[in-house]
C-alpha cells in the first residue's frame, strides 16, 4: 500500500489554508442548506401571523432583558413537557421569530405557551418583585419597566426592517403601525388592528392606563406567546385556508 | 509538598533565561500586551462569573435595570470566552508563530498594535452594551451588528498578521500548533459572518433584527456556537497544547501521525455537531440525528488530541511531582478528556432528553473552560511570562496554591452542577401514583438554593487562585533582572 504523505500539506501554506476551509465548510453546508430548500421543514399552520407593532416591541424588551438566558420557549414533545406546559411546540410557530428565542436553560419554565395562562395583573405584580408571587422565585425584579415609557418614534422602521428580512408586513401594516399600536394599547378604535392581527389581545397592560410603558409591550408580548395556533382544530395542517 | 526542592530546577531554568538576550526581529512587546490583558480580563470573566452566580443563590444582588442576571450572563460568557480566551489565543499564537517559523510577525509592529488595541476597544464595547441592553441575544455571539463589523476587520487583520507570517517562514514545515491556530482563525471568520447576517433598523442606531427565522435560525445560532466551543475553546487550545506542553516538559510530541490524524478529523467532525443543542425541537428529525452521530464520531479524534498531549509526558512523569507548570498543563489535558467524553454522551438523544435545559449542561461547559481552557492558558502564561520579561518566576510556590485552588473549585463547581441539574431533570419528568405531575416548577427552583451556594463558593477560589497567579506575575515583573545581579554580586564577592 502506498504511504499517504503529509508532507506537501504542511509544506504550503496556501495548500493547508484551502483544504482547512474546504474541509470545515462541508458539515455547515449539508446540514444547513436543506433546511432552506426543503419544504417540510416549515409546515404552514393556521394562525401563525406577524407579531403587532406593541407585541414585536415587547420582544424586543425580552431580548434586552435577557430572558432567554433563563426560560425557554421550545416544548418538547414529552408527556411531562405537554402536561406542564401545553402542545409541543412546532416549527411554523417561530417562523416569524427574528431571532430565534427557543432558549438553552430552564432555570425558570418554559415561555412558549405562557400567553393567556395568567392575568395581566399577575404578569406586572410579577415583574415587579417576583417573590410577592412566588416566594421561592429567584427572577430579578423589572419595576423599572412601570417608569419608562415605550418608544415608539421609530416603529415603522422597526417593521421596515422585519420586512427586510422576510416577514410579510403589508404596506398597510407599516404605515399604520402607530396606530395599531395605539389601538391595542388602549382597546379603543381597535377595528383595523383586530382585521389585520386577529385574536390580537387589547387593552392597558400595565394598569397604567394614562401611561403607555415597556411593561406595557412585554406583557402583550408575554401574553401572545403560544395563543396564535388553535391545537384543538383537526384541520390545523390544512395548508391552504 | 516538596516545594523547596520542587523549586530549584525550575528558578535554575528560568535563571538562566533570565541571561538570554531579546531575539532580533521577534516581536515581543505585542506579547507581552496581550499576555497583560489575558491575565486583567481572567481577573474580570471569573469575578463577574461569581457574581452571577451569587445571584442565582441570592436574587436581592440583582440590582436595578443594569446589573440583571440577564444583562449580566452574556458579560461574564463574552469576557471569559472571547476577552480571557481570545487575548490568550491571539497572545499566544503570536508567540508561537514567530519561534516555530523562525520570523518576526508580518505587517510590522503597528499592525499588530492595530490588532491589539481593535480587539480591546471590540470587548469594552461589545460588554458595555450588554448591561445597556444592546444585544442580538444570540448565545456568545450578542454584540450588534456595528461590533461586529469591528471584529471582523480586527479578525482579518489578526489572519493576515498570522498567515502573513506563515508564508514568509524560514522553516519549510508548518509546526502542528499553527495548523490548529490557523483552522481556528478560519473557521471562527466564517462562523462570526454568517450567524451575524442581520439587518439593522437604522445605520445611526443599535438594534438590528437577524437574517434567518425560527428553526433555520436555530440552527445558524448553533452551529455557531458549537463551533466556538470547537474552534475558538478547543482548535485553538489544541494548538497552545501541541506548543507549551512539549516546551515545558522538554518532550517532544508524543506521535507525529497521530496529530495529522487528529488534526483532520477534529476540524472535519466539529463543525456537524451543533444540532445535538437542539434534540427534540421543532429542527428536523434527521438533522438532530446527524447531530448526534457526528458528535459520537468526535469522541474519537478527541481522544486522540488528549492521547497526543499526555502521552507527550513519556519518560517524564517524574516531572509532575516538581513541576506545578506541567501539572497544570497535563490536568488541562485530562480536563479535556474528560469533557470530551461527557459530550458526546450528553448529546444522546436519551441522555440528552434528561440533561437538556438544566445545570448539567452549565456544569459541563465549565469543566472544558475552567478545566481545559483555562488551565492551559495559565500553562502558557506561567511558561510565557519568565521568558517574555527575563526575569525568574517570583514564586514557585505561589503556583502550588494557584493550582490547589482552582482544582478544588472546579471539583466544587462541577459536582454542584451534576447533582442540581440531574435533579431539576428527574423532578420535572417525575410523575406521582395518581399519575399527576409530582413537582410544580418552583419546587425544582427551591432545591437548587445549597447547589447554587457551593457553585459561588467553587467561583470565589477559582478567582482567588487567579488573584494568585496576577500578583505572581506583577512581583516578577518587578523584580529587577535577578541572574545578572546575582552574577554580579558572585564576582564582587
Amino acid at each position: 500500500m502506498p504511504r499517504f504523505n503529509h508532507a506537501p500539506i504542511e509544506r504550503s501554506s496556501f495548500l493547508l489554508f484551502l483544504l482547512t476551509f474546504f474541509v470545515i465548510s462541508i458539515g455547515g453546508l449539508v446540514e444547513i442548506v436543506p433546511l432552506f430548500k426543503v419544504e417540510s421543514t416549515v409546515t404552514p399552520v393556521q394562525g401563525v401571523r406577524p407579531y403587532t407593532p406593541l407585541e414585536q416591541l415587547g420582544r424586543n424588551i425580552y431580548t434586552r432583558e435577557g430572558c432567554y438566558t433563563c426560560h425557554s420557549q421550545m416544548i418538547r414533545p414529552f408527556r411531562d413537557e405537554v402536561d406542564r406546559y401545553g402542545h409541543y411546540s412546532i416549527a411554523a410557530e417561530s417562523m416569524y421569530d427574528h431571532p430565534f428565542l427557543w432558549g438553552s436553560k430552564r432555570t425558570g419554565p418554559d415561555l412558549a405557551r405562557v400567553g393567556s395562562k395568567y392575568s395581566n395583573a399577575w404578569h406586572v405584580a410579577h415583574l415587579i418583585d417576583p417573590r410577592a408571587v412566588v416566594p421561592v422565585s429567584i427572577m430579578p425584579s423589572y419595576a423599572f419597566l412601570m417608569d419608562k415609557d415605550l418608544v415608539t418614534s421609530d416603529i415603522r422602521d422597526h417593521l421596515t426592517a422585519l420586512r427586510g428580512v422576510g416577514v410579510p408586513y403589508s404596506d398597510d401594516m407599516i404605515r399604520k403601525a402607530a396606530d395599531d399600536l395605539k389601538a391595542q394599547a388602549s382597546g379603543e378604535n381597535a377595528d383595523d388592528l383586530m382585521a389585520r392581527y386577529p385574536k390580537a389581545k387589547l387593552g392597558d397592560f400595565d394598569g397604567q392606563p394614562d401611561r403607555l410603558t415597556e411593561m406595557d409591550a412585554l406583557v402583550a408580548y408575554l401574553q401572545v406567546l403560544g395563543t396564535m395556533v388553535d391545537f384543538t382544530d383537526i384541520r390545523l395542517e390544512q395548508k391552504d385556508k | 509538598m516538596s516545594i523547596a526542592v520542587a523549586s530549584i530546577p525550575i528558578q535554575g531554568q528560568a535563571a538562566s533565561l533570565s541571561q538570554q538576550e531579546a531575539i532580533p526581529g521577534y516581536n515581543e512587546a505585542i506579547i507581552k500586551r496581550f499576555t497583560v490583558a489575558t491575565v486583567v480580563w481572567a481577573l474580570f470573566g471569573f469575578s463577574v462569573g461569581t457574581y452571577i452566580a451569587a445571584m442565582l443563590a441570592f436574587p436581592q444582588l440583582n440590582l436595578g435595570e443594569f446589573l440583571t442576571f440577564g444583562r449580566v450572563r452574556p458579560v461574564h460568557t463574552s469576557a471569559v470566552v472571547f476577552a480571557f480566551g481570545g487575548n490568550a489565543l491571539i497572545g499566544t499564537s503570536l508567540y508561537v508563530v514567530q519561534r516555530t517559523c523562525q520570523t518576526g510577525l508580518w505587517g510590522g509592529p503597528r499592525l499588530a498594535n492595530f490588532l491589539f488595541w481593535g480587539y480591546q476597544a471590540f470587548l469594552v464595547i461589545a460588554l458595555t452594551g450588554y448591561v445597556m441592553g444592546i444585544t442580538q441575544s444570540r448565545e456568545y455571539a450578542e454584540p450588534e451588528w456595528y461590533a461586529d463589523l469591528l471584529l471582523l476587520v480586527v479578525w482579518i487583520v489578526y489572519f493576515a498578521i498570522f498567515f502573513g507570517t506563515i508564508v514568509r517562514r524560514r522553516e519549510p514545515h508548518i509546526y502542528v500548533a499553527n495548523w490548529f491556530y490557523l483552522a481556528f482563525i478560519v473557521t471562527v471568520a466564517v462562523l462570526h459572518i454568517v450567524n451575524n447576517l442581520a439587518l439593522p433598523v437604522s445605520f445611526t442606531g443599535t438594534k438590528s433584527y437577524a437574517e434567518f427565522s425560527g428553526v433555520q435560525d436555530a440552527l445558524v445560532q448553533w452551529w455557531y456556537g458549537h463551533n466556538i466551543v470547537g474552534f475558538f475553546l478547543t482548535a485553538g487550545f489544541i494548538g497552545i497544547m501541541y506548543y507549551f506542553v512539549p516546551k515545558q516538559a522538554e518532550r517532544p510530541i508524543y506521535s507525529y501521525r497521530l496529530s495529522i490524524v487528529h488534526f483532520w478529523a477534529l476540524i472535519f467532525l466539529y463543525i456537524w455537531a451543533g444540532p445535538h443543542h437542539l434534540h427534540y425541537t421543532a429542527l428536523p428529525d434527521w438533522a438532530q440525528t446527524l447531530g448526534a452521530a457526528f458528535s459520537i464520531m468526535l469522541w474519537m479524534p478527541s481522544w486522540g488530541g488528549m492521547i497526543n498531549g499526555i502521552m507527550t509526558l513519556s519518560g517524564a512523569w517524574g516531572k509532575l511531582r516538581t513541576d506545578p507548570i506541567l501539572r497544570f498543563q497535563v490536568v488541562a489535558v485530562a480536563f479535556y478528556g474528560m469533557a470530551t467524553f461527557e459530550g458526546p454522551l450528553m448529546a444522546l438523544k436519551p441522555v440528552n432528553s434528561l440533561s437538556h435545559y438544566t445545570d448539567w449542561t452549565v456544569g459541563h461547559v465549565h469543566s472544558g473552560a475552567l478545566g481545559w481552557v483555562a488551565f492551559i492558558a495559565f500553562g502558557a502564561l506561567y511558561y510565557m511570562v519568565p521568558r517574555l520579561w527575563r526575569r525568574p518566576l517570583w514564586s514557585v510556590k505561589l503556583v502550588e496554591w494557584h493550582f490547589w485552588l482552582a482544582s478544588v473549585a472546579i471539583v466544587l463547581y462541577i459536582s454542584a452542577m451534576w447533582i442540581s441539574g440531574i435533579t431539576q431533570g428527574l423532578m420535572w419528568r417525575a410523575y406521582d401514583q395518581f399519575g399527576f405531575l409530582q413537582y410544580s416548577f418552583a419546587d425544582s427552583v427551591a432545591m437548587l438554593h445549597p447547589y447554587y451556594l457551593t457553585r459561588a463558593l467553587g467561583g470565589l477560589l477559582y478567582v482567588a487562585g487567579a488573584v494568585l497567579m496576577a500578583v505572581n506575575f506583577v512581583m516578577t515583573i518587578r523584580q529587577p533582572a535577578p541572574a545578572t545581579a546575582r552574577a554580579e554580586a558572585l564576582a564582587t564577592a
